[in-house]
């Protein structure tokens, strides 16, 4: 009973610098993802052009992100960013966040693409469209809304994986946790404490992710 | 009749897929404001021919002319090319993430440039000459099959073809709504458009062909006005095939 009334405390006492926390948190997950999202469509696009090169250097990222881990991912690009290009560590971090979930995104972007109906791009080429045009008019248009669920899955993943970038030194949320963690040697509450954090933040997502597919769903 | 300016013509077309030879040889000839109906038994290649003539597909060898001109992919841009030869879909293909209204005037608006206000207007006026003028603003998807396809024959025409091409255009309708589709080819046919028309109905061929072309195994096996084709046929293989659909 003390331990939970003591969590408690702990919980309330660090709202001020959780919420510092949270706020880096979000700026990492959003921005990534919005970059990503970029990156993605980038090498969707190089996935299914007709140009063997353009395929393999798809390919050939994709293997990258998955053939290692995260947190490796997340120091090469840090140090790599920080010491030789003197970039600041916020955007090392996002940099190495956006660069793992493009390879994701990239697959779930050219998974929808694909899952359009040639009769659209058919349509639309009959029409007089260029292939650039019927693409960015007809296919993406489509493909994006048939990618909304896949990508909130993303996001949530995305935003769990920025956990990682404290390792590199960055005060988000899981930062805040392990710092107060040691300043104190009252690991556990801090840990619980920021566990509710990431749970807070996937259910209000997974809430807004539903509602979002649910109003696409109907105008479709 | 021989005034009439030539509109398609065909020559010796040849196409294959991998080792399927689809069409061996066609010539075809279709002229201002005609109609011609392609019919054929399934897998003939009435299809692809109807796409080789906008270039959705690419003949392997042999001619393809429109209005006069020799059409080769290397020498000309293919998209110029198909905005002058409208097509029509057997499953519609309109744009579910625009409105009746936002297919109609998506090409004129990007391909073209039209301007957005004149875009509008004619595609209003497209749309009521379909029977559609309370649908602007109702997605594909609210709409029955034959609503669909007069979209989607609004959608071409705005783009001011010479040529329009009718895949089996009712082929996915319920039955009932077979004759709102036909109306409205029938009508575009009065006002003088040059139609090419693959289709199964053979009252329609017959009520406004000028010319009904059979296809068989690749190959124009006989062409002829309707009555003669309809009444009597030449060839056994044509009166095969029309026994099996009359
Ligand atoms: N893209 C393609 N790749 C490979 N084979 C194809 C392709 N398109 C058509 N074919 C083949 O070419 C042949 C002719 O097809 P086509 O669609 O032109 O016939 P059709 O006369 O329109 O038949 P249907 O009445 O069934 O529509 C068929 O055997 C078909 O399987
Ligand atoms: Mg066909």
């Amino acid at each position: 009973m003390g331990k939970i009334l003591h969590f408690f405390d702990v919980f309330i006492n660090s709202i001020d610098i959780f919420v510092e926390g949270l706020w880096i948190t979000l700026k990492l997950s959003v921005v990534s993802l919005l970059i990503a999202i970029v990156i993605g469509l980038f090498f969707a696009i190089l996935k299914i052009s007709n140009i063997k090169v353009l395929k393999w250097i798809a390919d050939a990222y994709i293997w990258l992100v998955r053939g290692t881990p995260l947190v490796v991912q997340i120091f090469i690009l840090f140090y790599g960013l920080t010491d030789i290009l003197l970039i600041p560590m916020f955007w090392a971090g996002v940099a190495g966040l956006a660069f793992h979930s493009g390879a994701y995104i990239a697959e779930i972007i050219r998974g929808a693409i694909q899952s359009i109906d040639k009769g659209q791009a058919e349509a639309a080429r009959s029409l007089g469209m260029t292939k650039g045009l019927s693409m960015r008019r007809i296919i993406l248009p489509q493909a994006f809304r048939r990618a909304v669920p896949a990508l909130g899955n993303q996001f949530i993943i995305g935003i769990k994986d920025s956990s990682l970038v404290s390792f590199i030194g960055m005060q988000e949320l899981f930062g805040v946790a392990s710092t107060m963690g040691s300043n104190t040697f009252d690991f556990l509450p801090y840990y619980i404490t920021v566990a509710v954090y990431y749970l807070l933040i996937v259910l209000v997502l997974t809430f807004a992710v539903n509602k979002l597919e649910k109003r696409l769903a109907a105008s479709d | 009749m021989n005034e009439k300016r030539e509109m398609i013509r065909v020559e010796k077309l040849n196409k294959s897929f991998g080792d399927l030879h689809v069409l061996k040889d066609i010539d075809l000839e279709v002229k201002e404001s005609d109609v011609v109906v392609l019919i054929g038994a399934s897998g003939s290649g009435k299809s692809t021919l109807l796409r080789c003539l906008n270039f959705l597909e690419i003949k392997d060898n042999g001619t393809v002319i429109l209005e006069g001109e020799k059409i080769e992919k290397e020498t000309h841009n293919l998209n110029k090319v198909r905005e002058k030869v409208g097509m029509v879909f057997q499953h519609f293909n309109l744009f579910p993430h625009k409105t009746v209204l936002g297919n109609v005037i998506e090409a004129p608006t990007q391909v073209k440039g039209v301007e957005k206000k004149k875009a509008i207007e004619e595609g209003k006026s497209l749309l009521d000459k379909v029977g559609l003028s309370d649908k602007y603003d109702v997605y594909p998807s609210k709409l029955s099959g034959g609503q669909k396809q007069r979209v989607a024959i609004a959608r071409a025409l705005a783009m001011k073809p010479d040529v329009m091409l009718f895949d089996e255009p009712t082929s996915a309708l319920d039955p009932e709504l077979v004759g709102e589709v036909l109306l409205t080819m029938k009508e575009l046919a009065k006002e003088g458009m040059t139609m090419v028309v693959v289709t199964h109905e053979m009252g329609f061929a017959k009520e406004v062909a000028d010319w009904v072309v059979y296809m068989h195994d690749g190959k124009i096996v006989e062409y002829g006005h309707p009555s003669e084709m309809f009444e009597n046929p030449k060839e056994e293989r044509t009166k095969a095939f029309l026994n099996s659909v009359l």
